[in-house]
């Protein structure tokens, strides 16, 4: 209000250039803010339930423990001299490239992390830290903007009606504070990107030289130009998550599209399970009980046991006996086991796909939830943390899936897991 | 081959047998991960796993690897090209990417070729498949492994 008050003086005073530069300022003010808010930082997916096996195989072979929760794992890189530690995820079983850092509000891993911009609701990171520098560049010019014309807005008015009367009218105050934190918030980004460091280094001091004589910034490339440019006009590398992926609760996920994956594990399988919560805490207190009982052997994947086995007990139909290789098939297989009071949901497809009575199953996935197949204790395959049975079953699965399938089996069962060790996690 | 037989057991045996050969098993994965030690640019470890010893040689193992490398070097290198592109998508409030795609982007599109051929050609034949890194979000390059079978033709 006081703003167009000021420009409609200014523009009938001194030129109607001043609105109209400044209404370009703001738009271009807006389209930067827009920019930084809905782009991707630059988050890292997840990983997937095999690669998360493997890790933390390497991990317990290289620790020895068999604990629940394995101690922090890092691991140390030497960068140009200057040894980085990496440090592994819980929450996205990875190790952290360097720079990079957990979001706690966003819940991701996000790469070169800077820091998460409350005004602008994201974080800031790889992906759209020119555009946030961009705005905060634009947001000084058009806050000293404003200042210089509510001060020559005073100034005219004053010698009309005097300067108390012309100061209590104008904003002043306001654009002052503004100024002076929004441009302080500049240059201090401004010296962050010259040395080619993230806030977070910043602040944590990581490359300080009161750390450590030797202590240097391994990233930076030298001289202030060539930071400069390479945070503002380097390569802006491709999103590597699928944020317009159809998320589908109990239905057949089609095979991932080539570039990025949907992978917000947790949102997803968090989404997937709000109709199953009663199901995934049940199985969940189910797979707590069994915790004590061993880790079922990872066998290697003997698709032949179909074959083999004369007691496989009526028709299996070709496409679903095929895909499911590993040692979940030898469980459900022709054994009538008795129902326990909770299913596990680790095994859920597993159990949909085979039909244990000899009928055939035209969509397995449509099945209602009776035709669980019930697992003995026994045959719970892990304790909480490690994987469940999930994961030998999901490295066919989702080779599978990829290939042959539709991947049925393999969103459920990365959901399933995700679900269950994000509860059991809790 | 399809062999009738007047069990079924059998036929379902050879029926299952026949799709088997179709589809083989995955017998397991192995995970090339990240090699930060140039710092955060995307590079892969060229370390030869130990599982893929009886499948491949190393030397054409190491080959793919690097060759990975030097085309994600190219994807980020910072260079005159790379600036132009930046400052012209600046200065066009970044709308030109809704004609032409980034440059990082069309190295991905080679990576993806170089890959489907490196599958045909060397990788399919020995039971192994690539998959693309992009795919697993640049963490890591997943290598499955295939049961070899001895049972009926090559694929």
């Amino acid at each position: 209000m006081q703003e167009s008050v000021n420009c409609q003086y200014l523009a009938l005073q001194l030129t109607p250039a001043i609105p109209v530069i400044g209404g370009v300022l703001f738009l271009f003010v807006l389209g930067t803010l827009l920019r930084t808010s809905f782009s991707d930082p630059g988050v890292l997916p997840r990983a997937t339930p095999d690669e998360a096996a493997d890790l933390e195989r390497q991990i317990d072979v290289a620790n020895g423990s068999t604990g629940y929760r394995p101690p922090p794992r890092t691991k140390e890189v030497v960068i140009n001299g200057q040894t980085v530690k990496l440090k592994y995820c819980f929450t996205c079983k990875i190790f952290r490239p360097p720079r990079a850092s957990h979001c706690s509000l966003c819940d991701n891993c996000v790469e070169r992390f800077d820091h998460h911009c409350p005004w602008v609701g994201n974080c800031v990171g790889r992906r759209n830290y020119r555009f946030f520098y961009m705005f905060i560049l634009s947001l000084s010019f058009l806050t000293i903007f404003i200042f210089a014309f509510v001060i020559t807005h005073i100034i005219l008015r004053s010698h009309q009606n005097g300067f108390l009367k012309a100061l209590k009218e104008s904003p002043v105050v306001v654009c002052f504070f503004s100024v002076w934190s929004i441009v302080g918030l500049s240059g201090f980004h401004t010296y962050l990107i010259s040395s080619n460091q993230t806030t977070n280094e910043d602040i944590k001091g990581s490359w300080s030289s009161k750390r450590g004589k030797d202590n240097h910034n391994p990233y930076s490339h030298g001289n202030i130009f060539t930071n400069c440019c390479a945070a503002l006009c380097g390569p802006l590398p491709p999103s590597l998550i699928d944020r317009r992926g159809f998320i589908q609760s109990d239905t057949p996920q089609l095979a991932p599209p080539t570039n990025g994956i949907t992978m917000y594990g947790a949102t997803q399988s968090q989404q997937s399970h709000m109709c199953d919560q009663d199901q995934c805490i049940q199985s969940t207190k189910f797979v707590l009980q069994a915790a004590a009982t061993p880790l079922l052997q990872q066998q290697s994947s003997e698709p032949v046991i179909l074959t083999a086995s004369p007691e496989n007990g009526g028709s299996l139909p070709g496409r679903t006996s095929l895909t499911l290789a590993g040692p979940c098939t030898s469980l459900p297989l022709g054994q009538p086991t008795p129902p326990t009071s909770t299913p596990s949901l680790s095994c859920h497809e597993a159990t949909d796909m085979l039909p244990i009575h000899g009928h055939s199953h035209t969509h397995p996935l449509q099945e209602p939830l009776a035709h669980h197949h019930f697992l003995t204790p026994e045959e719970v395959p892990s304790p909480p943390g490690m994987l469940p049975c999930g994961s030998p079953m999901g490295h066919s699965h989702t080779m599978q899936a990829s290939f042959f399938n539709p991947a049925s089996q393999d969103s459920l069962h990365e959901d399933s897991v995700r679900g269950l060790v994000k509860l059991s996690s809790v | 081959m399809y062999f009738v037989s007047r069990k079924c057991a059998v036929v379902r045996i050879y029926q299952v047998r026949l799709q088997d050969l179709q589809q083989p098993a995955v017998s397991s994965k192995v995970f090339i991960q990240r090699d930060y030690s140039s710092g955060t640019i995307c590079k892969f470890q060229t370390k030869f796993p130990s599982e893929l010893e009886s499948r491949i040689d190393k030397q054409q193992f190491e080959e793919t690897i690097q060759t990975l490398n030097n085309l994600y070097a190219e994807a980020e290198k910072l260079g005159g090209k790379s600036y132009l592109e930046g400052c012209l998508a600046c200065l066009t409030a970044y709308t030109i990417f809704l004609c032409m795609e980034t440059h990082y982007e069309k190295v991905l599109k080679k990576i993806a070729r170089y890959i489907k051929d490196q599958n045909e050609k060397i990788y399919a034949p020995r039971g192994l498949l690539l998959t693309d890194p992009i795919e697993r979000g640049l963490r890591v390059v997943e290598i499955t492994i295939f049961e070899d079978r001895s049972i009926g033709s090559g694929r």
